[in-house]
């Protein structure tokens, strides 16, 4: 029996040789919400910050004279009843007696159909590669028709390529800002829990002050004081900046108190008693054992960042146009004007669930994975 | 008390000497975190290491074993006292010379840590879970620059094999192995340097019972190699009894007697180390038991007794224990005891 056992023993070795991260990654992809949320995020972050042009069928400032047109739906029976290629109707401008207003309705005389790849306003791909196909679109002139999945705004603008194009600002403010949280929070945890006394002093009064300070009026103070002159691209890396700032406490918090236990653990000592310099016991010692908690709590307050940035521009205190953010769209969107009379403007608001729910389920199943109370930690 | 010859037959200098070590921890309490006291962990320890040779340091749970040994290596910063080490790191051309560890700027000290390593008593804690068997060994001589692609994977594959691994184990984590084999991975990275003297706390206590004596012969088979020189923690005197040259046995934060092995065991001349003693189980079945039972509770550090800390439990305790701290005094040669009554009293060993 024990003889016949013996050569099992080295393939199950082997299959045991797995560092941390890699026995997390086999946990995690069991996790079936959690990886639909990953999988979900990618699709979001890649149509809505990568690719939005070649997805978008028109430039995001490409105005016409549709102002507030309704969706035109796509159709692929015509008004005889008879199947055909999918196609949209032209739009007639009409004046509503009920509403007192001037819409639009289709217009059953003009078809156009709708096709793929077509060549429509130029861009650049990824900011590099000049194009202009887009992945939808009519083939008409833009003058005479055009294709309006969720309707326009009062610009005439389509406005799935607004939603499109202001996913970019909106998802990459949560990442850029939480990563900037993360390294800020991060390398202030881990100081002041290595170090203690008066730079732990310092950090802790100071991250609670922070978090003592109501953040709407610290927020309107902070943006009050971005120069108006500024281009939109620094007012946006200011808000940035800012979420940043106003986030990283919480973050060093968890970081300190995990640092504090972490130090008191013998792996960390002896670095030092081989006289590995504080930096190194703190980066590469006592770091990596609080990464797996950072990578959840960042995961799950990403949301939260990207929120923020919605209502404070919706409040008008972020972004403000010219950019096209969510919380720029939004702000156009919830007027009881816009809600009356043109309430595919809250298009904007799915995408935004969308976001938070993914990360949400992702953050759960990093959790549940990295869960240092379900195996070693 | 220069040189003399050790148990293994080898000539040694003296290498470290430690004399009036004290580290007294500050007892916190309250909103501003006033102090209110100290945790009197180490109290007055003075004893000597000879190079080549094992100095066993005995004594009783939360006695300040371990303090002391950190105190030594500077990962505590004493409170008091003064740690003679002889050490080459610090002169340009090698030669070797004393110097005082805790009058060294930390980069000087960070120098002289090449010569002293340290074993941990827990094997799982004092490994970093995120870094492979390879990582792991190869961290002092990184630290100290001195890591070579190729030539140091080579020294590391030696060393494994020389603990008794195998170079197949490089890539893995220290969860996979067993607690001997743990330890045998933080003895490889101990060695990694070259030291001259290596602080072993407790390095067998959490290891299961059959593994013990491998792993004590394997130290002794490395001293012998690589002529090293050991402080050996250790909470009872039979673990230490075939590895030391010398014991040193402590009570609550003082050594109250040093002396070579075989005169400690035969000749005890402290009521604790005696007492200790009859602890040892004996070999022979009909033997009669004779364990001295010692009364009270080992004395706190916070709240010393008076006098001699002992005095409380001590069977031979005087009025003049209770009044005057005894000196820690070399009574015969080599063999150094406090207590007022050392010279007097006849107690028995083993
Ligand atoms: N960092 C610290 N802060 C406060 N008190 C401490 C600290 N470290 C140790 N002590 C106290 O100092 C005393 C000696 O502890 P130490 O760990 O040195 O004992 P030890 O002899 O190694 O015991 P053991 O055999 O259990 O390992 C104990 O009373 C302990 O509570
Ligand atoms: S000094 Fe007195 S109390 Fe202390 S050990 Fe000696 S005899 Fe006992
Ligand atoms: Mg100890």
């Amino acid at each position: 029996m024990a003889v016949a056992a013996a050569p099992a023993v080295p393939a199950k070795r082997k299959e045991l040789s797995q560092s941390y991260w890699s026995l997390v990654w086999y946990r995690f992809k069991k996790n079936k919400l959690g990886v639909f949320g990953g999988i979900l995020l990618i699709v979001l972050y890649v149509s809505f910050a990568l690719i939005p042009e070649f997805l978008a069928p028109y430039a995001l400032e490409n105005r016409s004279q549709f102002v507030e047109a309704p969706p035109t739906p796509i159709r692929f029976v015509d008004e005889q009843g008879r199947f055909q290629a999918p196609f949209v109707y032209g739009l007639e401008r009409r004046v509503d007696m009920v509403k007192r207003l001037r819409t639009w309705v289709p217009d059953t005389d003009r078809k156009y159909p709708v096709r793929l790849f077509v060549q429509g306003d130029e861009y650049l791909l990824l900011g590099l590669i000049p194009m202009n196909i887009h992945l939808f679109g009519i083939d008409a002139d833009p003058r005479e028709a055009r294709i309006f999945l969720l309707g326009a705004d009062a610009l005439g603008r389509d406005y799935l390529t607004r939603i499109l194009y202001g996913g970019r600002l909106s998802l990459l403010i949560g990442l850029i800002g939480q990563f900037l949280t993360i390294v800020l929070g991060m390398t202030l945890g881990v100081i002041s829990g290595y170090y203690g006394g008066p730079v732990d002093m310092f950090v802790q009064r100071f991250t609670e002050f922070l978090a003592a300070f109501p953040n709407i009026p610290l927020f309107m103070a902070l943006s009050a004081a971005i120069p108006n002159y500024w281009s939109p691209i620094a007012v946006y890396f200011m808000l940035t900046i800012i979420l940043a700032f106003l986030g990283w406490g919480g973050l060093a918090r968890q970081v300190r108190g995990l640092v504090l236990s972490l130090r008191e653990r013998e792996y960390a000592l002896a670095a030092k008693s081989f006289g590995a310099s504080d930096r190194r016991i703190m980066f590469r010692h006592l770091l990596p054992g609080t990464t797996s908690h950072v990578i959840v709590i960042a995961t799950l307050s990403i949301p939260g960042m990207i929120l923020a940035e919605t209502a404070l521009s919706w409040l008008g205190l972020g972004l403000r146009p010219p950019l096209t953010s969510w919380g720029t769209l939004l702000q156009d969107a919830a007027t009881i004007r816009a809600i009356r009379f043109t309430p595919w403007l809250l298009w904007v608001v799915p995408p935004i669930l969308l976001t938070i729910f993914a990360y949400n389920m992702l953050g759960d199943g990093l959790r549940d994975a990295m869960d240092p109370y379900s195996g070693r930690g | 008390m220069s040189s003399t010859t050790t148990k293994n037959g080898r000539i040694g200098d003296i290498l470290l000497e430690v004399k009036g070590l004290k580290k007294y921890f500050p007892i916190q309490r309250g909103l501003l975190r006033r102090t209110v006291g100290y945790v009197k962990a180490v109290d007055d320890v003075s004893l000597y290491v000879r190079s080549g040779e094992t100095l066993g340091l005995v004594g009783e749970s939360g006695c300040g074993k371990t303090t002391a040994s950190r105190c030594i290596i500077r990962l505590y910063e004493p409170t008091a006292g003064q740690v003679f080490f002889k050490t080459r790191a610090l002169s340009p051309d090698g030669t070797p010379k004393m110097v005082n560890l805790l009058e060294l700027s930390r980069e000087e000290m960070n120098r002289v840590r090449q010569e002293i390593a340290m074993i941990f008593q827990d094997p799982i804690n004092s490994l970093n879970p995120r870094m492979t068997v390879a990582d792991i060994i190869a961290e002092p001589m990184v630290i100290h620059g001195k890591y070579v692609k190729g030539e140091s994977e080579e020294r590391i594959i030696e060393l494994l094999r020389r603990v008794g691994l195998r170079p197949d184990h490089l890539r893995r984590y220290p969860h996979e192995f067993s607690g001997g084999q743990r330890q045998r991975i933080g003895i490889a990275r101990a060695l990694a340097l070259n030291p001259s003297l290596v602080l072993c706390d407790e390095p067998v206590s959490a290891l299961d019972v059959s593994i013990q004596a491998q792993t004590l012969n394997l130290l002794q088979d490395l001293q012998e190699e690589f002529k090293l020189s050991y402080i050996f923690v250790a909470h009872d005197l039979s673990v230490v009894q075939h590895i030391s040259d010398r014991v040193a046995v402590m009570y609550v934060g003082k050594v109250v007697e040093m002396a070579g092995a075989e005169e400690l065991y035969n000749n005890p001349m402290h009521p604790y180390t005696e007492a200790l003693l009859s602890a040892v189980p004996k070999p022979d079945p009909l033997y009669k038991s004779d364990r001295i039972i010692m009364q009270g509770d080992v004395a706190d550090p916070s709240n010393p007794p008076s006098g001699c800390y002992f005095h409380p439990r001590c069977q031979y305790a005087v009025d003049l224990c209770k009044q005057k701290a005894p000196e820690f005094r070399e009574v015969k040669p080599d063999h150094w005891v406090a207590c007022h009554r050392a010279e007097e009293l006849k107690l028995r060993g083993i």
